[in-house]
């Protein structure tokens, strides 16, 4: 996906592009914005009817899909907007594979629980 | 060296006439008076096929700026001009034609900003948007306005430089003014000036670049920084070009036009035509002895401090003379007398004394009397060895 190298965030100022112009084309995925995040999306994949509304919803497009399926998000560039798991159609019938609660089949969980 | 042709012309057709050999891509603007003859005839020349520019005529000087910076993003040379609420209008693109590093050339025949409405010439203007991160030139007569124009395409288009220019006349008073202006040849202009060619643009499709991006916390500072080192240096490319253009025109293009700055006791400090009257002035107290002298700046941005701390190190008294207060600054002095005692103190220069006379505001015309007066009063201050009033006033009903 990173064709380009990650931009570096600690070019001095004689370094940097005049006028703030963009030499490549699409090389925003390379910026990581994952790390803005305090909250995360977590899926219960097997419980997902796969309905695609996450992937549609998502600002960052942050939700990845293989072969028309959902697989997973993006936590790269997903900021923990929460968009996701408020349009989520899908009430969970048994304990999230994740969280262990009721709710939707996409859940909000902390930052702080994650390993980094 | 090319021999000029004299015709009569009035500053803002002589502007006109240096776009038309110039014959830019685009023009975008939209009028104002005192500019409104340079584009005005200019688009009739567009009219008439002598040029190949493309003329859009835009809803405001908004506009105007805006479809510049996206002309000369595009990769071709864009030129417009205004003056007064119409600089002010374009306020917020004067910054973005600057920090996107724009080559952009405009003229502006300086007059009062609103309120209350008046058209006619001071330099509120030009002087409020100094900050933008523009060059400013600025010109006593039409053919200072004329030469300042063609070398303002060279100075923006340098390929580190990157800059955009402002290129300042005295509304009504030069830009409706008929003088003899000398017009070089259509060819010498066009080698001078030569063609613009963008290291990048928007219409490079083998190149795709995005222009104009979103610059976070982490970036932008050291993207103005940038942009302030390119401006703190343009003054050698100033020089440069001003070198070449004297070359083959034959007129020298000083930073510091300096009239009797050798050994001058008393000098005023003062920029675009009432440097003229001051000069006449001047030569007149030289008839009968006194060592006077007038300093014209034809560079206000960046501000040659030292140049001019230099010239004036061994005066005993000087006069700054500012067509525009800025208000709420010390006493409500005038832009280039801050930025002239603020030269002198870093030069560490004391010992001068130097006041500022706010002048012909809102067109308020200065005759060679008041000039006389100012001398006058440099002698007192001279004599007495006392300042008195820092801030004055030159025609003023008091």
């Amino acid at each position: 996906m990173a064709k380009y190298e990650s931009p570096r965030l600690d070019r001095p100022w004689g370094e940097v592009n005049p006028g703030g112009i963009v030499y490549e084309s699409g090389n925003s995925v390379t910026y990581i914005t994952g790390t803005w995040r305090s909250m995360r999306p977590v899926r219960d994949l097997e419980q997902c009817t796969q309905c695609l509304i996450c992937w549609i919803v998502c600002p960052d497009a942050s939700v990845t899909v293989n072969d028309g399926k959902v697989v997973g998000f993006d936590y790269d560039h997903c900021k923990g907007c929460g968009i996701c798991a408020e349009q989520c159609p899908v009430t969970v019938k048994k304990a999230h594979a994740q969280t262990g609660k009721i709710g939707k089949v996409i859940q909000m969980v902390p930052e702080t629980e994650f390993d980094k | 060296m090319v021999q000029s042709k004299y015709m009569p012309l009035d500053g803002a057709n002589a502007v006109s006439q240096a776009m038309r050999q110039i014959n830019p891509d685009v023009v975008a603007a939209y009028p104002i008076t005192p500019q409104t003859a340079v584009v005005q005839n200019f688009s009739q020349y567009v009219a008439d096929g002598i040029v190949n520019t493309e003329f859009v005529p835009v809803e405001s000087e908004h506009a105007a700026m805006s479809a510049c910076i996206g002309a000369s993003a595009a990769g071709v040379r864009a030129m417009t001009a205004t003056a007064a609420n119409g600089l002010a209008l374009m306020w917020e693109m004067l910054y973005i034609a600057a920090g996107m590093r724009l080559p952009i050339v405009m003229t502006v025949v300086n007059r009062a900003l609103s309120s209350p409405l008046n058209i006619h010439c001071d330099h509120s203007d030009s002087m409020g948007g100094r900050d933008a991160g523009w060059i400013q030139l600025y010109a006593e007569t039409g053919q200072e306005a004329y030469d300042n124009t063609i070398q303002a395409v060279r100075i923006a288009e340098t390929p580190d430089l990157l800059i955009p220019v402002m290129s300042c006349q005295d509304g009504f008073i030069t830009g409706h003014g008929v003088e003899r202006v000398g017009i070089l040849s259509d060819e010498a202009v066009r080698d001078f000036v030569g063609s613009y060619k963008p290291k990048y643009s928007l219409l490079d499709t083998d190149n795709p670049i995005t222009m104009g991006a979103w610059d976070f916390t982490d970036y932008y500072f050291e993207h103005k920084r940038q942009q302030s080192e390119a401006l703190n240096n343009a003054m050698p490319t100033i020089e440069a070009v001003g070198a070449e253009y004297a070359a083959l025109s034959g007129r020298p293009q000083p930073i510091l036009d300096m009239y009797g700055m050798d050994d001058a006791e008393y000098a005023i400090i003062v920029l675009s035509s009432t440097a003229g009257t001051s000069r006449a002035v001047a030569r007149e107290w030289r008839a009968k002895g006194r060592k006077v002298g007038v300093l014209k700046p034809r560079v206000y941005r960046p501000f040659p401090a030292k140049q001019i701390a230099e010239a004036i190190t061994n005066c005993r008294a000087v006069a700054v003379l500012d067509r525009a207060i800025s208000f709420g600054a010390p006493q409500g002095q005038g832009p280039l007398f801050t930025d002239t005692t603020a030269a002198l103190y870093n030069e560490g220069i004391s010992g001068l004394q130097i006041v500022d006379y706010i002048f012909g505001l809102g067109g308020r015309d200065t005759v060679p009397a008041m000039i006389d007066s100012v001398y006058n009063d440099l002698q007192v201050i001279g004599a007495t060895g006392e300042r008195g009033s820092m801030v004055r006033y030159l025609g003023l009903r008091e």
